[in-house]
């Protein structure tokens, strides 16, 4: 009597030969016997799937899925009404639930929704985060203020700040040419490449954190941005005393202008989800931070995009070129594109889900 | 059906199974059960997954040192002649390499069509969207992301502050902030119902236990519960009359199937004497299988038939 636990074990390849449907005596297990080879045509079928994508299945297999798996829906709604056999009732929900994950799934793969994501979705995502995005921008800017009275206060504030070492030319105090040194580019160009990858690490981890800090009401998240950019405002002040600011601006500008840009757009994510769980309006907080949430991941997706095309940016550009305008050049470019690119680009949104099961 | 020592374990199991039990409506209007993974498989799950990353980076970096060291061995153990290019190539190999690692590992595989990944798949657990709606790739990104702030910020910055720590530094009470920070959101799944850590509930999701079943044997088609079966043992064919089949409801009948499928012949003989002694009949030995079957059978047969009237038992006391 206990033959199916070994083949179980081994019999994967061999299938019994099922009983003759007339020999049952019950009506509910002839029910089952009938249909029972189109359920484990849709197990075998979908644990081809979940082994490994759709490319190793048969054609007429996929399109036979969603009506097999509507068979089986079918099956288990007539089986729960007629028939009192256990076994075959959690088989049928199990089977069933393992096909709604499949049919109903994600349906792209990564690769297919970064194609979809960077034709069209990542601008949609950021231009519906626009309230955020004016917030973090008017933080951003108050941070860089704060920053400069600060330092201008009470010069201590910029050691607070700077924790730099003592061979740091960035002090108070530091001649004209000491800074303009700073500001020259390197020797060559050795190095860079290992550079930009540490600062992408490193600034996509930053933005990682405004954005998962949002879960706090936002709140880190602001303030985040705000120690940031006080960095930025006691560096304008420092460079002011000796009337560099516009050398300076240069100098960041030509990738400050895309990290800036995606330092802004993570907190402006982590305050969209900290926002919605302040405020969830009618929707329960559970589902507006989950609406929010995902709203949000998407403008992840690209600021880790843009920190890999500013990293890039400071490495190379930044130390190879010199001059004060061809860096603003640069700069500027990379500010116009990414503003096109999130106002102007508005192709037709895809069309939305819910019956790809025909 | 003895209500002994056993059977109340079975029903506290029961209970705390219906506890993590939620219901998953298809577009199709089926609702079909759903269980809840437990904290504990999940926790495990972790561990794995963060055993299998921390192996296979640290298995990354013993081959770049030894591609460094073969580097240095060509150029006859002269550090200043090695080629910066090259090292500075494994440099960025290495960061971008934890990078994607750290991120990709999770995102990859639970954008897969098992919706887990190689931890959670040896737990036998997936993620899926909360409610009946579709998973979808921001969902993924976004519980992805959040494990950061959940496990790694705090458990990096616990270590450099142990370690500042060690070597006398002040430190203060940054270390109770950040183990607090660690304690709330590692002990956040045990303060909602749902069990969802920081990142299932921006995400919008849950993880539940994988379906898995195999298709049992039809019991109808065999020995004494056939059409026309009869005890192999005796030849007899067992005959219930409608008074003695009427004892017993669904919840009876469903845990003799069970007993059934299971086979073991102290039980089958066990509960072969208690439904003697329910019905009436005088206990034979040695033919426990045969009158069990055409019990069941015969059961059945009669509970499907008033079902089909609309006429449900649920158990021997309704």
């Amino acid at each position: 009597m206990k033959g199916p636990v070994i083949s179980s074990w081994f019999g994967r390849g061999q299938v019994e030969a099922p009983p003759d449907i007339a020999s049952a005596a019950l009506r509910s297990d002839r029910f089952r016997l009938e249909r029972e080879g189109e359920w484990k045509r849709l197990e075998a079928i979908l644990a081809r799937m979940e082994k490994g994508g759709l490319r190793r299945i048969a054609d007429e297999d996929l399109i036979a899925l969603p009506a097999l798996y509507r068979t089986a829906a079918s099956s288990l709604a007539v089986a729960r009404e007629t028939s009192l056999d256990a076994a075959t009732l959690a088989y049928l929900e199990a089977l069933v639930q393992r096909a709604w994950f499949q049919v109903y799934g994600p349906r792209l793969g990564f690769v297919r929704w970064l194609r979809g994501f960077i034709f069209g979705g990542w601008s949609r995502a950021v231009r519906e985060l626009w309230l955020d995005i004016c917030i973090a921008l008017f933080v951003m800017v108050a941070g860089t203020v704060v920053g400069w009275m600060l330092v201008a206060q009470d010069e201590a504030w910029y050691y607070r700040l700077f924790p730099g070492g003592p061979d740091d030319p960035r002090q108070p105090g530091a001649s004209r040419e000491q800074l303009l040194q700073s500001l020259a580019h390197d020797e060559g160009a050795a190095g860079l490449a290992g550079f930009a990858a540490q600062l992408f690490s490193n600034n996509s981890a930053v933005c990682i954190l405004a954005f998962a800090l949002g879960f706090a009401f936002g709140i880190p998240s602001l303030l985040l941005l705000v120690h940031n950019l006080a960095l930025l405002g006691a560096l304008l002040w420092l460079y002011n005393g000796q009337g560099l600011v516009v050398e300076l601006a240069a100098w960041l500008s030509v990738h400050g202008t895309t990290e800036l840009f995606g330092i802004m757009l993570s907190g402006a994510a982590g305050l969209h989800i900290g926002r919605a769980m302040a405020f969830p309006g009618t929707l329960p907080v559970l589902e507006a931070a989950a609406a929010a949430g995902r709203r949000a991941a998407v403008v992840m997706v690209g600021v880790v995009i843009m920190m890999i095309v500013a990293a890039l940016l400071e490495a190379f550009p930044r130390q190879l070129v010199e001059d004060t305008g061809s860096r603003f050049v640069i700069g500027g470019t990379m500010l116009t594109f990414w503003l096109a690119y999130f106002v102007l680009y508005r192709p037709a949104p895809p069309a939305e889900a819910g019956q790809e099961v025909a | 059906m003895s209500r002994t020592a056993p059977a109340r374990t079975r029903t506290a199991e029961t209970r705390a199974a219906d506890r993590r039990g939620r219901t998953l409506v298809t577009p199709e209007g089926l609702v079909l059960p759903i269980t809840l993974a437990s904290r504990g498989a999940r926790a495990g799950a972790l561990i794995l997954d963060i055993m299998i990353i921390t192996f296979g980076l640290v298995a990354f970096q013993l081959v770049l040192l030894w591609i460094a060291g073969g580097l240095l061995a060509g150029t006859r153990f002269d550090p200043d002649a090695m080629s910066g290019g090259a090292l500075e190539f494994l440099g960025i190999l290495a960061a971008l390499f934890v990078f994607a690692v750290w991120y990709g590992y999770f995102l990859v595989q639970e954008l897969g069509p098992r919706g887990a990944t190689l931890g959670k798949r040896i737990v036998g657990i997936r993620i899926a969207a909360r409610g009946s709606a579709r998973l979808t790739p921001e969902a993924v990104i976004a519980r992805n992301l959040l494990r950061d702030i959940e496990i790694f910020y705090p458990l990096v910055a616990l270590l450099v502050l142990a370690v500042l720590a060690e070597t006398g530094q002040e430190i203060g009470a940054l270390g109770w902030v950040m183990t607090g920070w660690f304690a709330l959101f590692l002990l956040l799944p045990f303060f909602n119902r749902d069990g969802l850590r920081a990142g299932d509930i921006v995400a919008g999701t849950w993880v539940v236990e994988r379906p898995r079943a195999r298709l049992a044997a039809v019991l109808s088609t065999k020995g004494a519960a056939a059409a026309a079966g009869s005890s192999a043992v005796t030849g007899v064919r067992y005959e219930f009359g409608d008074t003695e089949l009427s004892v017993y409801g669904e919840k009876e009948l469903q845990t003799l199937e069970k007993m059934l499928r299971d086979s073991q012949p102290e039980a089958l003989a066990a509960v072969h004497a208690a439904i003697c002694r329910k019905i009436g009949w005088e206990p034979g030995a040695g033919d426990e299988r045969a009158f069990l079957e055409a019990f069941y059978a015969q059961l059945r047969a009669k509970l499907e038939g008033d079902m089909r009237f609309g006429k449900r038992k649920a158990d021997k006391f309704s």
